[in-house]
């Protein structure tokens, strides 16, 4: 399967008449946008916002953040059970909008979603304080439920981006990224003196807000499996969830998957990059014994000499994480564990709920826990009020004069775990 | 910069500042406005930036035995002196010394807001306890290792004094305080996952970032055959006490376990025993503490037959912040008096 993803450089957003792509400027019809959002009749209001680098601008509670792309060539569409047909998608041509995002807000759905603050320490944080922000801010009709609620928002938010994808359909990328892999026996072949290595890519699975899709499908009603990376550039994956936002995958971080890019990057130099195994982190220790099982099963068949372990979430999903550990290096396969810390505001308590002997080898992106100061900012996108209750957030966050007080977990992408930023923890 | 020197006092127990061994170990808190012992090598080691401008010696056991208002003696002679910084020890594998020496340091940082240093042997219980809140370099388990260790601890109080930040354990050599911090790295996780593959993969070391806590796990025994003779003992970590706490177990970080007779007694009530745990609210402990060790159902089973008997005494410790290490010590005493009573099995009762 060979995939050439043609990225467009964006380096400014602005209104215009027309939805277009010029020059490295995104123009965006706000009015063609809204309507089209506001197809959906669950959806009272949509006002479209421009957020961009540097700006006095915080919004929240952030839902999901999504890339804009269209697919140029090859079956399928992008975000396929969703905005397109179920076809296999992965092959053929992709254009992104590389360094534009859809950014979805408005009235908060539980209670947990998150904050991207466009300057000042917040900024630090979040890789979408570096991106020009297409900002949906929507209310759902009175008296919608929460699952309806959600589930609005974030087809929204997948409408949104392919609609800004298109503009970028006939213009000629600044880049082209192409990705080719072929069949197991083919890979395995091609390098047979190099370690093979899978990625085992957890997904969270656990309820309303905690929720991802594949192809359409909630993660948490699926069996682990085998998923082609390049179906990943194509929104095969999906994020329903924005819960402790610091450390979810938002649709963005699952089209550009970090770990994927850097198994690509040494495939063939000193490792051979077999696949991805996809698997969940459901609640019930039934589940979480079944897919931990499963997973290390599948890498085993593949004939896994190694695999790297992204974590999505922390607390109950540490459990997920070390069975998945646990069962992997009783195979023999070498792994390394990708996930972030809950040490306490002091950092002083246990990282992890769950922990093994086995995992020797892990990488932190940080301790969610830790206090941050936000300043105010000029221009709220969204509802401030929320920061009391947003996760992070506590009694007595929000200031008078609107700056906050919160744990680094209310930062979407803060403490990403598929390693998408530079923060990590440390022990001193 | 070296205009002005760092002031610097010097804390000693009675051995080290050569007053005497163990019958000098409970002498009260004296000072002197000289360098005294391991001073002199501190002294050429801390050079021209740093000046020990007095020293604070105490006797180990005077100190053990009244730590509040001996730390509170030793505070006021150190605060004579005026200093910039407080180094304590070395304390090698001196339990008692080492406890000191960490007190010390923590209360110069709490209560007179200065930098505080102090050396020991990773083992030596005062590493546990004061870890987290004082900076403690590691050192061999005897005085041999004097010579070596006194340059760095030389180097690293005067980085302290200097008001340098201090980097991670690895770097600075002091022993790691487990307390996890956020830093902004060059490399994004993705890619520092990678490379540990890579090195794991290849046989090569690397450093985890995130070390697993100790483990301990202890398989569980086979089930008891025969109940009907077997003696049963109960042991809890909820606090439970003879009415007063006369072993004054502490309601947090304990440091002791008590052991109470059950002979005669049919059950625990508010007039015969109470809880010392600080942790949960007492009130239904202290109502009836038959709800955290269940005596009273143990003596219908013995009563019934369906067990031997309940050993003739309980032990009781506070789970409440108590470090494993206190906590292992402690389980290896009771299980050694268990056994040597005959107990066939244990009732662990928690909170």
């Amino acid at each position: 399967m060979r995939l050439e993803l043609g990225k467009i450089k964006i380096r400014d957003v602005a209104f215009g008449s027309q939805t277009k792509v010029e020059a490295g400027t995104l123009y965006v019809n706000k009015d063609e946008l809204a309507a089209l959002v506001l197809e959906d009749p669950t959806i009272k209001s949509c006002t479209v916002h421009l957020a961009k680098p540097g700006q006095e601008v915080r919004i929240i509670p952030v839902k999901d953040v999504i890339e804009p792309r269209c697919k140029v060539s090859g079956p399928g569409g992008i975000f396929p059970g969703f905005v397109s047909k179920v076809d296999t998608v992965g092959s053929g041509r992709t254009h992104v909008l590389s360094g534009a995002a859809v950014v979805t807000t408005g009235k908060i759905v539980g209670f947990q979603e998150g904050i991207i603050d466009m300057t000042g320490p917040g900024a630090d944080y979040t890789p979408f304080s570096k991106t020009c922000n297409v900002v949906l801010d929507m209310d759902p009709v009175d008296g919608l439920g929460k699952r309806e609620h959600e589930k609005a928002v974030r087809l929204a938010g997948l409408k949104a981006a392919v609609y800004l994808g298109e503009a970028g359909k006939d213009v000629e990328p600044d880049e082209i990224e192409t990705y080719d892999q072929g069949s197991f026996l083919e890979t395995a072949a091609k390098y047979p003196d190099l370690p093979k290595v899978v990625y085992i890519y957890m997904l969270q699975s656990q309820g309303l807000l905690h929720d991802t899709w594949v192809y359409g499908i909630d993660a948490k009603r699926t069996l682990p499996s085998i998923i082609h990376p390049n179906e990943l550039f194509d929104g095969a994956i999906v994020s329903g969830n924005c819960v402790s936002a610091c450390d979810k995958n938002t649709t963005f971080h699952h089209l550009n998957n970090p770990v994927v890019k850097q198994l690509f990057k040494h495939h063939g130099q000193d490792i051979c990059f077999l696949g991805v195994v996809i698997t969940n982190e459901n609640v019930t220790l039934q589940d979480k014994e079944r897919s931990s099982s499963y997973a290390s099963k599948l890498a085993k068949m593949l004939g896994a000499d190694a695999a790297i372990v992204s974590e999505e979430g922390f607390g109950n999903p540490d459990a997920d994480l070390i069975m998945n550990c646990n069962k992997l290096e009783s195979y023999g396969i070498k792994t390394v564990l990708l996930t972030d810390e809950y040490a306490g505001r002091d950092g002083a308590s246990q990282s992890l709920a769950d922990i093994s002997p086995k995992a020797d080898a892990v990488v932190s992106a940080g301790n969610a826990n830790e206090i941050i100061q936000l300043p105010p900012m000029k221009t709220v996108i969204g509802d401030l009020a929320v920061a009391d209750i947003i996760a992070g957030g506590f009694d007595g966050s929000k200031a008078a004069d609107g700056s906050l007080t919160v744990e680094l977990q209310v930062i979407t992408g803060a403490t990403n775990e598929l390693g998408y930023s530079n923060l990590r923890g440390i022990g001193f | 910069m070296a205009e002005k020197k760092f002031r610097v006092v010097h804390y000693l127990n009675q051995f080290f500042a050569q007053i005497g061994g163990e019958e000098k170990a409970n002498i009260p808190p004296e000072s002197r406005a000289e360098v005294v012992g391991p001073g002199l090598g501190l002294k050429a080691a801390l050079g021209q930036e740093a000046e020990i401008v007095g020293t604070v010696i105490c006797g180990d056991s005077y100190f053990g035995e009244n730590m509040e208002a001996a730390s509170a003696e030793v505070l006021n002679l150190i605060k004579e002196f005026e200093p910039d910084l407080v180094i304590a020890g070395p304390a090698f594998n001196a339990g008692r010394y080492g406890a000191a020496c960490g007190a010390v340091c923590a209360a110069v940082q709490r209560e007179l807001n200065l930098p505080a240093v102090t050396a020991m042997y990773p083992e030596n219980p005062g590493t546990d306890i004061y870890k987290k809140e004082v900076y403690i370099l590691p050192t061999g388990g005897s005085a041999a290792s004097m010579r070596k260790v006194l340059p760095k601890l030389a180097a690293f109080a005067l980085k302290l004094a200097r008001g340098e930040a201090i980097g991670d354990p690895a770097e600075e050599g002091y022993i790691a305080r487990g307390i996890r911090k956020n830093i902004m790295t060059h490399k994004p996780g993705a890619e520092r996952a990678m490379e540990m593959l890579l090195a794991k993969i290849k046989g090569q070391p690397f450093t985890t970032e995130l070390p697993m806590p100790a483990f301990d796990r202890v398989a569980p025994n086979p089930p008891v055959k025969d109940m009907a003779q077997a003696t049963i003992a109960l042991v809890t970590s909820g606090g439970i006490v003879a009415k007063g706490n006369p072993d004054h177990i502490e309601a947090s970080s304990a440091s002791k376990f008590g052991k109470y007779s059950l002979a005669g007694l049919d059950n625990m009530t508010s007039e015969t025993h109470e809880t010392a745990h600080g942790g949960y609210d007492p009130t239904y402990a202290n109502d009836d503490p038959d709800r955290v060790v269940p005596l009273d159902v143990m003596r219908d089973l013995e009563r019934e037959g369906k067990i031997g008997k309940v050993f003739e005494y309980f032990y009781a410790t506070v789970g409440n912040g108590t470090s494993v290490a206190n906590a292992a010590k402690f389980g290896a005493e009771i299980a050694k008096e268990l056994k040597e009573g005959g107990v066939t099995a244990v009732i662990l009762t928690s909170t």
